[in-house]
């Protein structure tokens, strides 16, 4: 694959991402929600794929496949299992102020390209112009954490920042060393059972997943 | 091969006692485990002693003086703990408060907990650092939520969700530090190695590298504790059974920064400034003080000692954020003795709030009275923390005051002053828990003082003599950290 045809795909996959992230953040389904996550798996699955072709990196395909089975397909498979068993498959969340979400997560690019410009610079990947969105990514699901009430969008929204942070390994480095790519999606992994089993606890003692019942330990 | 055991040993156990934790011997099976760890330990510190540094498989374990102290403070706390955690789980269980499957996940989890903790001790790689100190907070999520309790299930949340942010953004800091050894070293598994960076450090990027360590200090620091990012700190500590509160604030604080040190190792090489410990010493300062003017408005003993725990790793952060060999050997010695003196107080605590059944501190009354031991074991550990001397903390603050006053006079007026305030607010509500009237019954089991007793004997005797051989050792890893 040529050079330049291999970076507009990159560019274009990457600008799919940031989109991506956007429907997220203004996602009030559950359900779309997931789906929403499994699709950034996807792109980021290519996106990957692409890379490795243009610059023959093998670890790469690795991490792509990794990418592939754990984002696109076990974890999006978990967490439908999770909404089916838990009941809220069809849970809507009230989000106030769209709109105003949407704008603080503009300025939350803006902010991100100015943040990643000195990297870039030094950068020598193919990949470089993309840090900007990876970081933006990041950004914007850490203000989806903080605008969600409820305990399974907020994890989605943590699940979706480590994927900025895979996006932005491959787009700075090629992506990190295999074994600390396989440590991450091990701990990854580990995280969602965890949290399942913790689902549960939650929802036996609140009768909810509402987070709004648990804002009780404070320092007064 | 020492490190194979190291590691081995609590690995294995943990999933030894995932099968066999809920017989009526699997808290003994868990001291034996925690035991041969720390015999690991020892033998390492021996040898590292002896031969100086060593990397093992590959280079991709590294060992010297300033983590083999680590190395052997972790093991030895997690020894005592698993030998208190003996009768304290057993009271718990009599109390009805954990059933038998509980006490599985229980012991299981704190061997592997133990396992991440070293194994982000001894890694010699950056990235397998940061997956160790995730898959540490993994493992005590739900130590915190062990009793189920509304509270604790919100606590252990929180600590979830902030050092899960947390520690993404020392991910992306671990990624920054790669990108710029990518540039010097290659890429490859090589260039997360420590020891490759450290004999690069100089030719790093200093933009990148400042950057990087900007991200690794607030991740790694959000698990230090360091404030404003300690609101995960005390809600987990005041949750979770004491032997998890124990070890939470007795070890993983330290390991955490550990980390921080490691990569300000590499920051100060790169950049040839002092931003990394500028950084550090603010951090440091404002743990200091918001956690002493939030001790005097607590009422629950656990948390009051968790922000007794922030402010003890502010200083420590203040100590290796001024460098240079004496405050990096007093920040040293403080880890050391705070590790030992806050596991004995929260210990004591532990066995006091099980006779009393509360942890709200105006309802425990006359510890002396109903059992001499905890009282004291009480009284004394908490003269300890507070920097009384002879204790070891006593040494270690005077050290870190006096070199604060050399070099950063400002400084010392508000260590001092957050310092009396601290000491003003701990021993105004210790001392009538400890004194006082009391009709209380004893506890269905002996409780484990011996442990507390051990750890404040430590605590005196490093306050009056140092050995020769442990003060050589501080000095070796003060030497390694400051330049």
């Amino acid at each position: 694959m040529s050079v330049s045809l291999s970076g507009q795909l990159i560019n274009l996959l990457a600008a799919l991402l940031l989109l991506i992230a956007f429907a997220m953040l203004s996602q009030r389904r559950v359900l779309s929600l997931i789906n929403l996550f499994a699709w950034q798996g996807v792109v980021l699955t290519i996106s990957t794929l692409v890379v490795a072709m243009s610059t023959q990196q093998q670890h790469l395909y690795y991490s792509a496949a990794l990418t592939l089975v754990l984002k696109v397909i076990i974890l999006p498979w978990i967490l439908h299992r999770l909404i089916r068993k838990l009941n809220v498959k069809w849970d809507v969340e009230t989000l106030i102020n769209i709109p105003t979400t949407m704008l603080v997560g503009i300025m939350l690019v803006i902010f991100a390209f100015n943040l990643a410009l000195p990297i870039t610079q030094l950068a020598g990947t193919i990949t470089r112009s993309t840090l900007g969105i990876a970081i933006a990514i990041v950004l914007l699901s850490f203000l989806m954490m903080l605008t969600r009430r409820k305990a399974i969008p907020q994890v989605i929204g943590f699940l979706a920042m480590e994927n900025g942070l895979f996006f932005a390994a491959t787009s700075a480095t090629y992506g990190m060393p295999l074994v600390v790519e396989l440590g991450i999606a091990l701990d990854v992994l580990v995280g969602m059972f965890i949290l399942g089993i913790f689902f549960f606890q939650i929802r036996e003692t609140f009768d909810s997943l509402d987070l709004r019942h648990m804002e009780k330990l404070k320092d007064e | 091969m020492e490190i194979l055991w190291l590691l081995g040993m609590p690995l294995f156990g943990g999933i030894f006692l995932a099968t066999v934790g809920c017989r009526r011997f699997a808290p003994e099976v868990n001291a034996v485990f925690s035991f041969a760890t720390f015999i690991a330990a020892a033998v390492l510190t021996t040898r590292i002693i002896n031969d100086g540094p060593i990397t093992a498989f590959d280079e991709q374990f590294f060992i010297d003086s300033f983590n083999v102290f680590l190395v052997a403070l972790t093991a030895f706390v997690a020894f005592t703990t698993s030998l208190f955690s003996r009768p304290y789980m057993r009271i718990e269980q009599h109390h009805g408060r954990l059933t038998i499957n509980m006490l599985r996940l229980y012991h299981s989890m704190y061997q592997l907990f133990t396992f991440t903790m070293l194994l982000a001790l001894t890694t010699n790689n950056m990235g397998i650092m940061w997956v160790a100190m995730e898959a540490a907070t993994l493992t005590t999520v739900l130590l915190v939520s062990l009793y189920r309790t509304p509270a604790s299930l919100e606590a252990a949340w929180k600590y979830f969700i902030l050092c899960g942010v947390g520690i993404a953004q020392a991910l992306f800091g671990t990624i920054l530090l790669y990108f710029a050894a990518e540039r010097v070293l290659g890429p490859g598994g090589d260039s997360l190695l420590w020891t490759h960076l450290n004999a690069v450090k100089t030719q790093l990027e200093p933009t990148v590298l400042s950057l990087a360590f900007v991200f690794l200090l607030v991740g790694y620091g959000t698990k230090v504790g360091l404030a404003p990012l300690h609101n995960w700190l005390p809600d987990a500590h005041a949750e979770g059974p004491t032997p998890v509160s124990a070890v939470l604030s007795g070890l993983l604080l330290n390991v955490a920064l550990y980390a921080v040190v490691r990569s300000k190792v590499l920051a100060d090489g790169a950049l040839g400034t002092n931003f990394a410990g500028n950084l550090m010493m603010g951090f440091g300062l404002l743990s200091v003080v918001v956690a002493a003017f939030f001790l005097s408005r607590q009422k629950d003993v656990k948390r009051m000692f968790a922000y007794s725990s922030i402010e003890h790793m502010g200083l420590v952060t203040f100590a290796f954020g001024m460098g240079g060999a004496v405050a990096t050997f007093a920040g040293l010695l403080h880890m050391t003795v705070h590790s030992l003196t806050k596991s004995a107080i929260f210990f004591a605590v532990g066995h006091a709030t099980q006779t009393t059944g509360t942890q709200l501190m105006e309802n425990i009354r006359g510890l002396i009275k109903q059992s001499p031991t905890i009282g004291w074991g009480l009284m004394l550990g908490t003269l300890a923390i507070l920097g009384m001397p002879p204790f070891g903390v006593f040494a270690s603050e005077f050290l870190i005051l006096t070199t604060a006053m050399h070099s950063h006079p400002w400084a010392t007026p508000i260590l001092l002053l957050a310092l009396g305030v601290a000491f003003a607010s701990i021993f105004a509500k210790v001392q009538p828990m400890v004194f006082g009237e009391t009709d209380l019954p004893r506890l269905p089991h002996p409780p484990a003082l011996v442990p507390v007793f051990v750890h404040l004997a430590l605590v005196l005797l490093l306050g009056l003599f140092i050995p020769p051989y442990l003060a050589g050792w501080y000095q070796q890893a003060a030497a390694l950290l400051g330049k």
